[in-house]
C-alpha cells in the first residue's frame, strides 16, 4: 500500500456564508465518505478541515505575507491523507470525496528509506 | 548482404520489442529498467545469433536474457534484494480478464498463423494502458507509447511529435517519473473503467497510424514499421474488446493504411495523390477484412468518430476508381463527422469531398471558414488545388508555395512544389 493525499479544492464563498443545516450536510458526507473508503479496501491514515483562506500566512524568502501562496476561485479547504494500492486505487476512493462544486486533487506522499 | 541472423533480429525488433519490454515490466514493475534490459537482451542477440544460430523461439530467448538482466540489476541494486520475492509475479494468478484475454489473444493469433506467444498480447496491452494512463498528459502519452511500445529511438520520437529531442526526452522522463512515483499499475483495466480509458489509447494509436500512413517528417511518405505496430495494437484491442465500435473502427483504419501503403508513392518515393493511385497496389484481402470491421462497427448505434473515419475510408478502398468513389456518401459522413468531432482539419477534409459534390467554388468558401490555423500545410494545399480548379493561377501558386514552405517531409514538398510548377501561365 502507498500513501496519497487527497487535496479538496472549492470555492470558499460557499462555505464563508453557509448556515448550519449545509455544514451538517457536509459532515455527513464526510462520514459517509470516511466508511466507503474502507469499503473499497483503503485506509484513511489522518485528515483535516481547513479554515477559509483569508486566515491563512504565507512565508516567501523569509517574507510573510496575508493570504494563501496561489489566489484563484477555487481554494484548499481540507485534505485526507489515505493507503492505497495504487493510483487507481487512489482515484477511485477520491471520486469518492466529497468536493461540492470543486475538485480534489490526489499526490502520492513520498517514502523516504 | 543481410545474414539470416540479421533478418530474424530486425524481425524480432519490429515484432517483439513491446513485447519484451512489457513482460520484463511485468515481472519487475519498472519502465526503465524495463526499457534497458530489452535494449541490451538485442545487443545481445545480435552479438550471439550470428555466431551461435537464430534460436528455436527468438522472441522467448529475449525476454528470458531481458529478464535475467533485469533482475540481475535489481539484486545489485541496495535494500532491494529483500523485496525481490514480492517483485517476480509471474506465477501468481491473475485475474479472470486478464486469463480472459490471454485465451481470446492466442486464438486471434492461432487463427493469423502468427509465432507470437499468446501471453505477449497481454504485455502488449498492459504497456499500452500504463503509456496511456488520464493521469499523463495527452503529449506524454504519445511520447511514451511511442518510445516504450513502438521501440522508436528518443530523437524519432522528437521527429514524429515535431518537438525538439530535448523536449520529446524530457516528457519521456517526466512521464516514466510519475508512473513510478505516482504508482501507476501496470495492468489492463477492469471492465468498468475501460471504456473511460479508451478514448486516450485509441486517440494515441490512431495518431500512429496517422503518422505511418504520411510521415509528418522524413524523406519517405509512408512509415511500415508504425502501420505494423498500429495493426498489431489494434488487433490486440479487437481481442480484448470484440463489441466496442470504436476500437473495431480504429483496427479497420489501420488495415486500411497497411492495405494502401504501396500505392502512396511512385518508385522514385514521391507521394501520390489518391486520384493518382494504382489501386492494384491495393491489398484487397486486407481491405476486405477492414471493411467488414467498418459494417461491424456501424451496426452498433450512433457512430462515433474513429468509425465514421473509417467509414470514410472504407468508401475510398472500396471504390473502383477514384471517379467512381461515392463522393455524396463521403460528404454525407464528413457532415455526421463534423457533428461528432467538429475540428478545423475534418472541416478541411469535408470540404475537399464537397468540392467533388458542389465544385470548387464552394468548397473554398468552406475551405476559408474551415477555421484551420494558418501554418498548417494543408490548409494551404487544398486552397492551391481549388484555386487551380477555378483557373486563378496566381493565387494557386502562392498557396503552393506556403504549403511547401509549411511542411517538413521532403516527399510531400517535392509533390507540392511539382504541383506548382505545373500551373503553367507564368
Amino acid at each position: 500500500m502507498s500513501r496519497y493525499l487527497v487535496l479538496i479544492y472549492d470555492d470558499e464563498s460557499y462555505w464563508a456564508d453557509a448556515t448550519p443545516e449545509q455544514w451538517q450536510a457536509s459532515m455527513a458526507e464526510h462520514d459517509a465518505f470516511s466508511r466507503a473508503v474502507v469499503e473499497h479496501g483503503g485506509s484513511i491514515v489522518s485528515g483535516e478541515a481547513l479554515h477559509l483562506s483569508t486566515t491563512a500566512t504565507s512565508i516567501r524568502g523569509g517574507e510573510l505575507s496575508d493570504g494563501p501562496f496561489m489566489e484563484t476561485k477555487e481554494a484548499l479547504g481540507g485534505f485526507y491523507v489515505i493507503e492505497a494500492r495504487d493510483l487507481d486505487h487512489a482515484v477511485e476512493i477520491a471520486r469518492l470525496c466529497p468536493a461540492g462544486e470543486g475538485g480534489v486533487e490526489v499526490r502520492p506522499v513520498m517514502t523516504f528509506g | 548482404m543481410p545474414t539470416a541472423a540479421d533478418d530474424a533480429l530486425a524481425r524480432a525488433h519490429r515484432g517483439a520489442w513491446a513485447g519484451v519490454v512489457g513482460a520484463v515490466a511485468r515481472t519487475v514493475r519498472d519502465l526503465d529498467l524495463a526499457e534497458d534490459s530489452a535494449a541490451e537482451a538485442f545487443a545481445q542477440a545480435a552479438e550471439r545469433w550470428p555466431r551461435d544460430g537464430v534460436p528455436g523461439n527468438p522472441t522467448g530467448w529475449l525476454v528470458t536474457a531481458a529478464r535475467r538482466r533485469a533482475l540481475d540489476q535489481l539484486r545489485r541494486r541496495d535494500g532491494l534484494t529483500r523485496r525481490l520475492p514480492l517483485l517476480v509475479v509471474d506465477d501468481a494468478p491473475r485475474e479472470d480478464a486478464e486469463r480472459g484475454f490471454d485465451e481470446a489473444a492466442e486464438r486471434v493469433d492461432r487463427e493469423a498463423g502468427r509465432e507470437v506467444p499468446a501471453v505477449f498480447g497481454s504485455d502488449l496491452l498492459r504497456l499500452l494502458f500504463t503509456c496511456c494512463h488520464p493521469a499523463l498528459a495527452r503529449e506524454s502519452q504519445v511520447a511514451l507509447t511511442a518510445r516504450l511500445v513502438c521501440g522508436l529511438r528518443t530523437d524519432e520520437v522528437a521527429r514524429l511529435l515535431l518537438v525538439p529531442p530535448p523536449t520529446a526526452a524530457a516528457r519521456i522522463t517526466r512521464a516514466k517519473k510519475k508512473i513510478a512515483s505516482a504508482g501507476i499499475p501496470f495492468r489492463v483495466p477492469s471492465g468498468a473503467e475501460l471504456p473511460g480509458r479508451l478514448d486516450a489509447v485509441l486517440t494515441v494509436v490512431h495518431l500512429l497510424v496517422t503518422a505511418g500512413h504520411t510521415a509528418p517528417v522524413g524523406d519517405g511518405v509512408v512509415r511500415e514499421d508504425l502501420l505494423l505496430r498500429a495493426r498489431e495494437l489494434t488487433g490486440a484491442l479487437v481481442a480484448l474488446m470484440p463489441d466496442e465500435a470504436e476500437v473495431l473502427a480504429v483496427h479497420a483504419l489501420a488495415l486500411f493504411a497497411w492495405a494502401r501503403r504501396d500505392g502512396r508513392h511512385a518508385g522514385s518515393g514521391r507521394l501520390l495523390l489518391l486520384a493518382e493511385q494504382d489501386r492494384s497496389t491495393w491489398d484487397t484481402a486486407t481491405i476486405a477484412e477492414a471493411d467488414a470491421l467498418v459494417r461491424r462497427a456501424l451496426r452498433r448505434g450512433r457512430p462515433g468518430r474513429f468509425t465514421l473515419q473509417a467509414a470514410v475510408a472504407g468508401c475510398h478502398a472500396t471504390a473502383p476508381s477514384y471517379e467512381d468513389t461515392d463522393w455524396h456518401e463521403v460528404l454525407a459522413l464528413y457532415d455526421l463527422l463534423l457533428q461528432a468531432w467538429p475540428t478545423p482539419v475534418v472541416a478541411l477534409n469535408r470540404a475537399v469531398a464537397l468540392a467533388q459534390v458542389a465544385g470548387p467554388a464552394a468548397a473554398l468558401d468552406a475551405v476559408d471558414g474551415a477555421g484551420a490555423p494558418e501554418d498548417y500545410p494543408y490548409l494551404h494545399a487544398v486552397r492551391g488545388h481549388l484555386l487551380a480548379a477555378l483557373g486563378r493561377p496566381a493565387e494557386a501558386r502562392d498557396a503552393y508555395d506556403r504549403a511547401a514552405r509549411l511542411t517538413a517531409n521532403t516527399s510531400e514538398r517535392a509533390f507540392l512544389l511539382a504541383r506548382r510548377d505545373g500551373l503553367g501561365g507564368g
